[in-house]
């Protein structure tokens, strides 16, 4: 049985579906990319789940507990993060942290030393003592996640971990999440589309209230519908030449001049239709490129990137 | 119990981390002190008892417990920290009765700070202790009636200024229901049953009736019973509004 499991939640908000009919499951090992445009129901399906929204259809479930039926044991099993970390702002740090683990059920000996290993893990040492309120928006967030994970959790939902982070603590919070992998189900909701590469084992695409994809990242990038491209530049005056040069090569559909700056031009060679995924054309488009002494810069495989998938996918 | 208590303890320290507290107290000590011996003429009636301080009770608890009450679950809403209290593993019953006690808690220690006046009259003269015993019990009742009518309209909207007026409304209809300026809306239709039943409701009758020492069992259920239906439309509204 699946450590968190949603089985046809659905939303209504007055007129809107804000979610229709969302199933999946997420196993402990597991870190689940949960993707999708502003307003396509990732955050009402965490609440759902996450036991603050009833749902108006379906369920879901946490450690096999429906959250329709026991609330309390899924609010007791999950550690929940909700979008923009919200937290009492006249409240110190470390007060905090010591009232959400109290109603965790954190007593004495055990919550003094898990608070002190959520504080370590998140670095709030040095601000244990100052107001939520003068906090940095960096901080706020990983207090927020401190909160999340100070009853270790066995399930972990993470509305947004990383919005407002600065590019050092992004990385940091990133390491952290796949350090818990193994031992939680974590499901991680962002915009970042290389978060989703960096961390997470499987990607849910959700719009419109709907599951779009459900599967690794690799397979969603085989979905690409542009095929993986030689990415070329060369010396500005000598692209006549290479685009001769490079036309003439067998399983070369096309050749793009993508764009010419700073004295060199960047050319695009498109494979012909097939299996082909770069690769065995680079051989032929350097050798060829060599052979004629063009003077080359660069020369690479351009793979589709996830964020052309997820535009096909969610604009569909 | 233990979580009503963990919320209890952070509610009651949220009054006094803002100047909300010292606000509160001067005020309230200052006026329930000054029309006491201004408009109530403590000293000059020449007699050994607290009424002309217990009968401003009604109308600076009006103002002020809704100013108690207003933050408790309009900030919560406002601020998004709803939804985190809300995912822990706590009961909606559970938190809604410790923000009320917390509030509550808040409203004796300020009626504790008016104890001097209570050893002045002694000082001053021999007044019956148990009826001043019986109007504190009274006006801390009274307090708690409208503090928890003030939470229960704080949990219908964000806006904590929303949250005092229709407070402070609902208090003023209750306090004035034994008058004529409500009762008169009864009259012409109701049947003599209802208006009775309307006019019992008013704070100030049974407020009245306790001031002058008779601290009846109907009284006590009244405020007791005005606590409970509170808290638990409370809790409804609670679970209502979480939605949206």
């Amino acid at each position: 049985m699946a450590m968190i499991e949603a089985i046809g939640l659905g939303k209504r908000f007055g007129t809107l579906q804000a979610v229709a009919g969302v199933s999946f499951a997420v196993d402990r090992g597991e870190v689940v990319g949960f993707l999708g445009p502003n307003g396509a129901g990732k955050s009402t399906t965490m609440k759902m789940i996450a036991g603050f929204l009833p749902p108006t259809t379906g369920t879901a479930r946490v450690g096999g507990h429906d959250v329709r039926r026991d609330p309390i044991a899924v609010k007791a099993r999950l550690g929940y993060l909700p979008e923009g970390a919200p937290a009492y702002g006249d409240m110190r740090v470390g007060a905090f942290l010591d009232f959400v683990a109290a109603l965790r059920g954190l007593d004495g000996k055990d919550r003094s030393r898990r608070i002190g290993e959520v504080v370590e893990q998140m670095q709030l040492g040095h601000v244990l003592d100052q107001r939520i309120e003068t906090l940095s928006k960096g901080y706020k967030r990983r207090v927020g996640i401190a909160q999340a994970l100070v009853h270790d959790p066995e399930a972990l939902i993470l509305d947004e971990p990383t919005d407002g982070l600065d590019p050092n603590q992004k990385h940091e919070v990133r390491e952290l999440i796949r350090s818990m992998a193994a031992r939680k189900a974590i499901i991680v909701s962002t915009h970042i589309l290389e978060e989703v590469e960096a961390v997470c084992t499987r990607a849910i695409i959700i719009a419109r209230g709907r599951v779009l994809a459900d599967e690794t990242p690799a397979a969603l990038l085989a979905r690409a519908s542009r095929r993986p491209t030689v990415a070329i530049t060369v010396r500005a005056d000598a692209h006549e030449q290479a685009l001769a040069l490079l036309g003439a090569i067998p399983g070369v559909e096309q050749v793009e001049v993508a764009g010419r700056v700073n004295g060199v031009a960047n050319l695009r060679v498109v494979p012909a239709e097939g299996p082909a995924n770069g690769n065995e054309i680079l051989g032929a488009v350097g050798a060829a490129l060599v052979r004629d002494g063009v003077a080359l810069e660069d020369l690479h495989v351009e793979r589709p990137r996830l964020d052309e998938v997820f535009r096909q996918i969610t604009a569909g | 119990m233990r979580n009503t208590l963990i919320v209890f303890r952070r509610e009651f320290a949220a009054y006094f981390s803002t100047p909300l507290a010292a606000v509160f107290l001067v005020i309230f000590l200052a006026l329930a002190a000054g029309l006491a011996f201004h408009l109530g003429r403590f000293f000059t009636r020449g007699e050994a008892d607290l009424e002309p301080f217990f009968v401003f009770h009604p109308w600076l608890f009006l103002i002020l417990i809704p100013a108690l009450g207003m933050r408790l679950w309009a900030e919560e809403r406002r601020s998004g920290t709803i939804e985190l209290l809300m995912t822990l593993p706590v009961r909606t019953g559970e938190v809604v009765v410790g923000k009320f006690l917390a509030g509550w808690a808040f409203a004796a220690v300020a009626l504790a700070l008016t104890l001097p006046m209570w050893l002045t009259v002694n000082y001053l003269g021999d007044p019956d202790n148990g009826v001043i015993a019986a109007s504190y019990i009274g006006s801390w009742l009274m307090a708690g009636a409208l503090l928890a009518l003030a939470a229960a309209v704080s949990a219908l909207t964000k806006n904590q200024v929303i949250a005092f007026v229709v407070g402070a409304a609902c208090g003023f209809l209750l306090l004035m229901s034994g008058l004529d300026l409500v009762l008169g809306a009864f009259r012409p239709w109701a049947p003599p049953a209802v208006v009775d039943f309307v006019a019992s409701l008013s704070f100030l009758t049974h407020f009245g009736q306790i001031t002058k020492g008779v601290l009846e069992a109907r009284s006590l259920l009244y405020f007791g019973s005005l606590i409970a239906l509170s808290l638990f439309a409370n809790a409804i509204f609670v679970e209502l509004k979480k939605a949206r």
